[in-house]
């Protein structure tokens, strides 16, 4: 019996292993001196993980009475989370050796937090989502301190850290207000307790409220936002590049675990909850980032909006709102990897910058990466025929479908506010003031990666590389159980 | 050939490839490559689109040349043309050459100019052939890509202000379509367009928020379209982005905007407002009219006094096309075709304004109308040309403009007299700006000293106007081959409509009986 729940969890668990191996590695050899070996490996192990759940797992299987759920959707959050970690590791270490913070530690420390996810969107448990979820999070605490000499650093890790502990605090709240009134933490359990009656019990309920709350703030949606310009701008580029990409799909995939799993059969109470976190997001993104000549703080504010969006797909509360999440998260992580790969390589006399007005002209420098960013930047706008657009499509379907039509037009509005600030990029690349431009030196790998992107997003209008039919299957298992 | 409509939209696109893949370096053998591939790309697609004219049953009312394959979300790739399209392709494919021509003597990075013109050129064909609503959209919307950085990069002074509005204008009108056709697709399970134009958009009124919506579902639909392409026809008062995006735009990108990308807007009425929801266009068609109305006059008002040249074009542009939402809106034979045909021949005519001011802007690099004035004593061939266009413009009979005219002032006439009175003060007020403009630049002494050593038009820009005089006296004289191709499909709209709303009228009475 406890083979073959083991078995399940195989992949979580050599992933642990592998994190206490290069611990120990790092420990006992040349120290810093492994730390690019040991991000490469790391990459590897992700890929080579990720190929294992992608395309060996089948069926749902149930391991530990409930408390971890291997099925559809939890293998295609976890196949997106490693392959972004692993291109975002992979892509950081020239900026992290610049500004000599590239230890042997942070190849392990995300390890471990990927594990925390994967944790996350197989939770089955209360007690599952919780561990999972800290496991994620403290080690993310560390990252964002890593470079430890800059007090924006610190500072952004322990802002980072005593707002995550409220949240986990409100949390945790939800999560014993609703093991009192449904007498068990088993999503399963919770799911018969809230669904006996004609409407939920209150405390039940509130619970809920609590929950979605501590939740929301981890995918950053407003009104729990606050955190996130502050922890983007102060954390070194790459970890604030793996903060925009990974952990928003696990907490996305947690997020919709929960609803779905747990609180299923009583959608239209957490309906509005979603949808009013979503309208509030997707404006706040757009109208906040406006005002920005950050550009990691701007794309603080892009990924609020974002999020919106991918709430709106939640709130549909349908099989077709949960396979637009999963492409819009999916288009949305694609996207993220090649900005950032770009803005990690903003630079001026060799010290990195993160102005917007650094992009000036880059055209004129680099006609080649400028339209691959202006690739980028128009598809995070969302505008046709880019693969961003899609994600939009999918998600507005969702929302029409479901009879909210209200949303889909909030959303689009909102989305023509955000553009504003996407084509302002493009008006500095294109048409800027030569005079105020840096440098962008970029190693091959992230000229790689950002070109990459925007061939995924040019490339992908023919079919989406197929991603629609498995999202579609990943969400029938959640949904339909 | 299967896909040839596939071929001709995106082989512009390939060119536009090469170029970005192939062509190394900015020196002039560079920029003289990358202007003549893509002079012979377009050339090329020239030359196909011909095959579809010439294969076009235009005594079929029905979508030809249709082709499809299954694509996203029970989406599909559908293309195909009507009588309806089919022209608007074909002036697609005539203009561009004479655009990539016209900016021979561009040097500021032509090969990104070529480019953005190449893959324009491919997303304005895709929007006249697409055959699936989101396929239409994606075409519709990308267009915006491109021309921003036409306007940006090799715009005027105020580029950058010009570019936004437009992008930002254009972008707000077409959200509101992109719910819509989401709508459309969950209520009618489909986006392919021939199957949504048969399919009937719910008309029982019903109250939200307090409104009392008449025509219901439909009508929600129908402002949301109406929306979006009134921003991009435009209309009167949702017009205000194109002086300014047509002051700023190079000579090249005023062309394109005004010949071509401002049908999109009166092609997307035709084909989803009055194809898809006869009803709400019944219903709101006397809005409509009124609007075009008051555009034709205050616009035509409006550009007696403008001090810019091009301005003043743009302003005249939109008058036209207050006679083509007109038209339209009308809904009968007479209206449509008259629609249509004065779009075709604004092409030609409003392309050709823009580029006689491109020649004396090339020359003085200036647009004020006061810096000119004589320009016929040193430039004859010029001034016969601008006169030319002028009367064409203000659609004196023998020229395309007339014909267009006169066809939607007969439709509206039959269906409300006030608006035709109106709109016919219209053609005496575009006969004093135009005529005034052609005093003020070509005739007079030449008196100003910057003007004393200009000179007359070059063999490479007499090639470009010689095919323009041509279909606008051609045309004026000879209207049949355009109206033989655009009138079965026309006639098939029309007789759709109107069943459609004699199926409507007894309902409203019902329920009017009913209070």
């Amino acid at each position: 019996m406890i083979g073959a729940d083991i078995a399940v969890v195989l992949p979580e668990i050599a992933l642990a292993i592998f994190a206490m191996g290069a611990l120990m590695f790092g420990v006992y050899t040349s120290k810093d001196g492994s730390a690019p070996l040991l991000c490469w490996v790391t990459a590897a192990a992700f890929v080579v993980i990720a190929a294992w759940i992608g395309l060996t797992g089948h069926g749902a299987n149930i391991a530990f009475n409930g408390m971890f759920i291997d099925d559809g959707f939890a293998r295609f959050a976890k196949v997106v989370i490693l392959l972004s970690a692993a291109a975002i590791v992979v892509m950081g270490q020239d900026h992290m050796a610049k500004l000599g913070i590239l230890k042997f530690e942070y190849p392990i420390l995300i390890a471990l937090s990927v594990v925390g996810m994967m944790m996350m969107v197989s939770a089955g448990d209360l007690m599952a989502l919780y561990i999972g979820l800290e496991l994620q999070s403290l080690a993310l605490y560390v990252v964002a301190s890593l470079h430890r000499d800059d007090a924006k650093s610190t500072e952004a890790g322990l802002k980072y850290f005593v707002l995550g502990a409220l949240s986990s605090g409100i949390l945790l709240y939800g999560a014993s207000l609703i093991y009192g009134f449904a007498g068990t933490t088993g999503f399963a359990g919770i799911i018969e307790a809230a669904s006996t009656e004609e409407t939920m019990p209150l405390g039940l309920l509130i619970g809920l409220v609590f929950l979605i709350s501590g939740l929301a703030f981890k995918v950053s949606a407003a009104p729990f936002h606050m955190w996130t310009p502050d922890v983007y701008e102060g954390s070194p580029t790459p970890v604030t590049a793996f903060f925009a990409t990974a952990p928003k799909v696990a907490a996305m995939g947690l997020f919709a675990r929960v609803v779905h799993d747990a609180f299923g059969g009583s959608v239209s109470d957490w309906q509005q909850i979603l949808a009013v976190l979503a309208v509030a997001s997707m404006f706040l993104g757009s109208i906040a980032a406006i005002g920005q000549t950050d550009i990691k703080r701007l794309m603080a504010y892009s990924s609020i909006a974002h999020m919106g969006f991918a709430l709106m797909g939640l709130a549909a509360g349908s099989v077709l709102g949960v396979q637009a999440m999963l492409i819009y998260m999916a288009i949305y992580v694609t996207m993220n990897i090649g900005a950032f790969a770009f803005i990690m390589s903003i630079e001026r006399d060799g010290v990195a910058v993160s102005d917007i007005r650094g992009l000036s002209m880059l055209s004129q420098r680099d006609p080649i990466k400028a339209l691959a960013l202006l690739v980028i930047f128009f598809s995070l706008a969302g505008v046709p025929p880019l693969v961003g657009f899609f994600g939009k499509f999918y998600v507005l379907n969702a929302a029409v479908d479901a009879d909210m039509a209200w949303l889909a037009v909030s959303g689009v509005i909102a989305s023509v506010i955000g553009a504003f600030y996407y084509i302002r990029i493009v008006y500095f690349m294109y048409f800027g003031n030569a005079e105020d431009a840096a440098d962008a030196h970029m190693g091959p790998v992230q000229w790689g990666f950002l070109m990459a992107s925007a061939a995924v997003l040019v490339i992908g209008v023919v079919n989406l590389f197929g991603v629609e039919g498995v999202a579609l299957a990943a969400a029938e298992t959640l949904v339909l159980r | 050939m299967d896909n040839l409509l596939s071929i001709i939209t995106f082989l512009p696109l390939v060119a536009a490839i090469i170029l970005a893949l192939f062509l190394r370096g900015d020196d002039a053998a560079a920029q003289k490559n990358a202007k003549w591939l893509a002079l012979i790309a377009t050339s090329a697609t020239f030359i196909l689109s011909l095959f579809v004219i010439t294969g076009f049953d235009s005594a079929n009312p029905d979508f030809q040349f249709v082709e499809e394959r299954p694509w996203l979300l029970g989406l599909s790739y559908k293309m195909g043309v009507d009588g309806i399209s089919v022209l608007f392709v074909m002036l697609t494919t005539f203009l561009m050459p004479l655009v990539i021509a016209s900016c021979w003597e561009v040097t500021t990075r032509v090969k990104e100019y070529m480019i953005a013109l190449l893959i324009l050129e491919t997303l304005m064909l895709g929007v006249f052939c697409a055959l699936d609503l989101v396929l239409f959209y994606l075409f519709f919307e990308a267009g915006l890509i491109p021309m921003f950085l036409i306007i940006g990069i090799w715009g005027g002074k105020e580029r950058i202000y010009a570019a936004f509005k437009f992008f930002l204008y254009t972008f707000l009108g077409s959200v509101l379509m992109l719910v819509a056709m989401v709508a459309m697709y969950v209520d009618a399970g489909t986006t392919d367009i021939p199957r949504l134009l048969a399919h009937q958009f719910g008309t029982d009124s019903f109250t939200v928020a307090g409104l009392h919506v008449v025509g219901g579902f439909q009508m929600l639909l129908w402002i949301a379209f109406f929306a979006s392409f009134a921003v991009k026809m435009p209309m009167w008062p949702v017009h205000t982005w194109l002086p300014d995006a047509h002051v700023q735009a190079p000579t090249a990108g005023s062309v394109v905007l005004a010949a071509i990308l401002l049908k999109m807007g009166g092609y997307g009425f035709i084909r989803f407002s009055l194809g898809m929801f006869p009803v709400a266009s019944d219903l709101a068609g006397p809005f409509v009219l009124w609007l075009s109305a008051i555009a034709i006059v205050y616009t035509s008002l409006v550009a007696l006094a403008q001090s810019d040249m091009k301005k003043l074009i743009a302003y005249s542009s939109v008058a036209h096309m207050g006679y083509v939402t007109m038209g339209i809106f009308a809904a009968n034979q007479q209206g449509i075709d008259g629609a249509i045909f004065q779009m075709i021949s604004h092409g030609f005519i409003s392309g050709a304004l823009f580029l006689c001011v491109g020649v004396i802007y090339d020359r003085m690099h200036t647009r004020e109308i006061d810096a000119y004035g004589g320009l016929v004593n040193r430039m004859p061939a010029y001034a016969t040309i601008f006169l030319l266009f002028t009367m064409a413009n203000v659609g004196l009979p023998g020229t395309s403009g007339f014909i267009g005219e006169f066809l939607t002032l007969v439709g509206v006439f039959q269906v409300n007299t006030w608006v035709a009175l109106v709109a016919t003060t219209g053609v005496i007020l575009s006969a004093c700006y135009a005529l005034w403009l052609f005093r003020r630049v070509v005739l007079g002494d030449l008196i100003k000293e910057s003007l004393k050593s200009i000179t007359d038009m070059t063999t490479r820009e007499k090639a470009i106007f010689a095919p323009l005089i041509f279909f606008t006296i051609f045309l004026g004289i000879y209207p049949a081959p355009v109206l033989d191709v655009i009138g079965p499909s026309v006639a098939n709209l029309v007789v759709g409509v109107e069943f459609a709303v004699s199926e409507y009228e007894p309902l409203t009475q019902f329920s009017e009986g009913g209070h």
